[in-house]
Parts: structure tokens; sequence; C-alpha cells
């Protein structure tokens, strides 16, 4: 990763910035794609429930900058290399029960992450976190009844959801790693300590998966390197289509 | 305990942003906003919905606080374009917006009286579980309704229908 010389708690925000920014955009595919109408304007709420944390996080963060970046500099003049997300946000959206496991995956250690953030003695992460959680809520809600509901459903949909849930289990380990960078904000409170919620989520998902009859994947294999921006393949077509018109038109506004 | 006896419970933010507007060195700016109104739901102000938070004259620059509901919603920034254009109808030329994350939004703060309107334009008033409030149709007010969908028209309503009259409605999330 570029080494930034950007303040901690700036380089943090922007990882936090990047991660909902990268799934937000991943979610807003299915718009007109979802496999129902319904289902259709939920997916595409969510995304804009992202987007909307997305701006939150890159508004202080550039407010922390100290010069003239704006919200939009940080999204959409990066490339792979800068980007700090975690690995799981930017796999492709896969079919329907891909996207529905992956976000109930995430959606579990968003809820127990931001709870905890809003605890943080940086005032306005915890203010960002204090809406976070409450959407976040409302997405397990959501992701949990479709683990459910896919799981215990069709054969097929069974099929699906297990293969998904095999997909992504390597890459949920990267959720409770912690670089240098996030361990000492984690010492002044400022940021979570997310090794400290491995065990309560591994539990409330292997309650979920056993409840949905999925087994537990027994590959053995696991990937990190988002917060260092060392990406997966998927990421850098995924900004060739979110930075298409400032790659195409530099500078364009409107 | 009837329907008709029950007393709201105000929440500790929503009796300081009342005390605000009453002990205001302003009404008559807040007054001006009263007319700014939900672009979604144009039956109800920014002030009911619990958005506007303060106003205030500081020096010769009218400071608006608003608070946003949903992280991504929308119409935030059509709300913060209104209320400019409702200062420059009033003759404020010098004007600031500033939009304030904590305390968090929620939809406890609109009031019984908000909640009506909300009913009469045909959406589904917030109602907390916890405190053993329950959905209704807003066209024949049977308590027999299901749920379509988590997400409606816009981000903050739930697509609902009546099992009665078979008409579908939209819930305004309570949040």
């Amino acid at each position: 990763m570029t080494m930034s010389t950007d303040n901690p708690v700036s380089q943090y925000a922007v990882r936090l910035a990047d991660d909902a920014l990268i799934l937000g955009h991943r979610l807003s595919e299915w718009c007109s794609r979802g496999p129902f109408l319904e289902e259709d304007l939920a997916l595409s709420n969510v995304a804009l429930d992202y987007i909307g944390r997305a701006r939150m996080f890159y508004g202080y963060a550039a407010e922390l900058s100290g010069d003239d970046r704006s919200e939009d500099d940080f999204a959409f003049l990066r490339d792979c290399r800068d980007f700090g997300n975690l690995l799981i946000h930017e796999l492709p959206r896969g079919d329907f029960a891909f996207t529905m496991a992956r976000q109930y995956l995430v959606d579990v250690h968003s809820v127990a992450f931001m709870t905890d953030l809003q605890s943080s003695t940086d005032a306005t992460l915890a203010a960002i976190a204090g809406k976070a959680v409450k959407e976040s809520n409302y997405h397990l809600r959501r992701s949990r009844d479709w683990m459910l509901r896919l799981g215990g459903g069709t054969e097929e949909s069974h099929r699906r959801l297990q293969h998904a849930v095999d997909e992504l289990w390597g890459f949920t380990p990267e959720m409770f790693e912690m670089d240098e960078l996030e361990k000492s904000l984690a010492g002044q409170g400022v940021a979570v300590d997310v090794s400290r919620l491995q065990p309560a989520w591994d539990t409330e998902v292997r309650a979920t998966l056993a409840a949905a009859n999925m087994s537990i994947p027994e590959e053995d294999w696991q990937v990190s390197g988002g917060r260092q921006g060392k990406h997966t393949e998927w990421l850098g077509h995924l900004l060739s289509d979110l930075q298409f018109m400032q790659r195409a038109y530099p500078g364009l506004e409107w | 305990m009837s329907a008709a006896m029950r007393i709201p419970l105000q929440p500790v933010e929503q009796l300081e942003r009342e005390q605000r507007r009453r002990n205001s060195e302003v009404p008559e700016l807040w007054t001006t906003l009263d007319r700014v109104m939900d672009p979604e739901l144009p039956v109800i102000s920014i002030w009911e919905l619990g958005v506007l938070q303060n106003v205030e004259l500081r020096g010769q620059t009218v400071v608006v606080t608003i608070t946003p509901t949903y992280s991504g919603c929308p119409a935030m920034h059509t709300i913060a374009e209104d209320i400019q254009a409702a200062l420059e109808q009033a003759g404020y030329p010098h004007r600031e917006v500033i939009t304030q994350l904590a305390p968090a939004w929620t939809s406890n703060w609109i009031g019984p009286a908000a909640q009506e309107k909300l009913r009469q334009y045909g959406i589904a008033p917030p109602q907390n579980a916890d405190s053993g409030g329950v959905i209704s149709c807003p066209h024949c007010g049977s308590e027999q309704v299901q749920a379509i969908s988590e997400f409606g028209s816009t981000a903050c309503k739930a697509l609902y229908k009546c099992r009665d009259c078979a008409e579908p409605f939209d819930y305004f999330k309570s949040f």
C-alpha cells in the first residue's frame, strides 16, 4: 500500500469507508437484476445505506486531511493498491445465494463492530457508528432470514447456499485481523479491537448455519491482505466500473 | 388502558429540541422553516420529522442544524436546498446549513400529531413493538396486516398489505 502520511485516524476512517463503498457497489449491481421486484428494491436500499456510510467516513477523512481533498477524491481517484477494504467485500456478487451468504457473514460482524465503535473516544467515529449500527441490525435481520429460507428451501437453493458458504469461509478470518495501525488506535480507544469479536461471531454464525442445515466448510485455507492494499483480481474490475467517468474524463464535475 | 389515554413518553433529545425552539431568540426563523416539508412525505415538515435540530442567528448568518435520518437518505440534499430557498425567500442572504450526526435520528422523534398526518396521507406511522405498538392499515384500520418487503418506496418505509381490505400501504419503519 502506498505509504500514507495522513494521520492514523484518517487512515482508519478511509479503510472503513472503503469497506462500505466496495460492498455498497457490489450490492448496487443487483439494481434491475433482482430475483423479484421487492428484493431488487431491498438490495438497492441496503446498497444505499452502505454508500451513505462510505460518504460519512470519507467526509471525515477529508476533514482530517487538512488539504482540499473531498470525499470524491478518496472514492474516485485512488487505485487498487491504495484501497484498504477487506477482501470479502470485493468478491463478485455471484448468484443470489452468494450475495446473501456474504451479506450475512458480514452483517454479524458489522453489528458487533458498529456497536463497539459507538464507544470510540473519537466523537465523529462514534456518531457515525451510532447511525450505522441501527441499519446493520436491519440488514442482519434480512440476511439471517434469507440464510434460513435458502438453506431450508429447495435442493437447489440449499446446494447454492452451501457452495457460497464454502467459497466465502476462507475470507472471514480477515475480518478479525489487526495490523499495527489498528492495534495502536485500539489501544487509544479509537478503533475497535476486532480480535475480541471473533468468538461471538463464530458462535452466532455456526448456530445459524446449523438452523439452515448448512455444514461448516472443512477447507483450511484463508486469505487476507486487503488492509495492506493486496487485493484479489476482482477489485481492479470493480474500480474500472466505479471510476469509469473520472478515468475517461478527468476532473469531470456535474 | 385505552389508546386515547396513552400518553407517550418523550425521548430526552426530543425534549431538548423542543426547549431549544421554545427558548429561541429567533422564533420567526423556526416558523419560516415550518414550511420546509419532507420531499417524499409532503405532509410533514422537517421539524415534525425530527430532522430540524436547531436554528440560530450568529451575527448576520442564520445557522440551521439538521440531522440525517438514514445514512444514505438521498432526500437530505434536497432538504438542505429547500432550507436555503426558504431562508432566501424570507430575506436572509447569509445562511449556513450544518449536518450533525449525533444524537442519531430516531423515528421516536415523530410526535403524535405528525403520526396522525402520516396516517391520513396513507402511510402507517412508526410503531414501537416494545411499547405495545401495533401496525394497522391506514385505509381501513384493521390490524390484520402482512409485511411484503422490508423496503418500500423509500429506504425509510416498508411495504405492507392489509388482509382485510386487500390494499397495499407503506409503513414508516420504527428506527
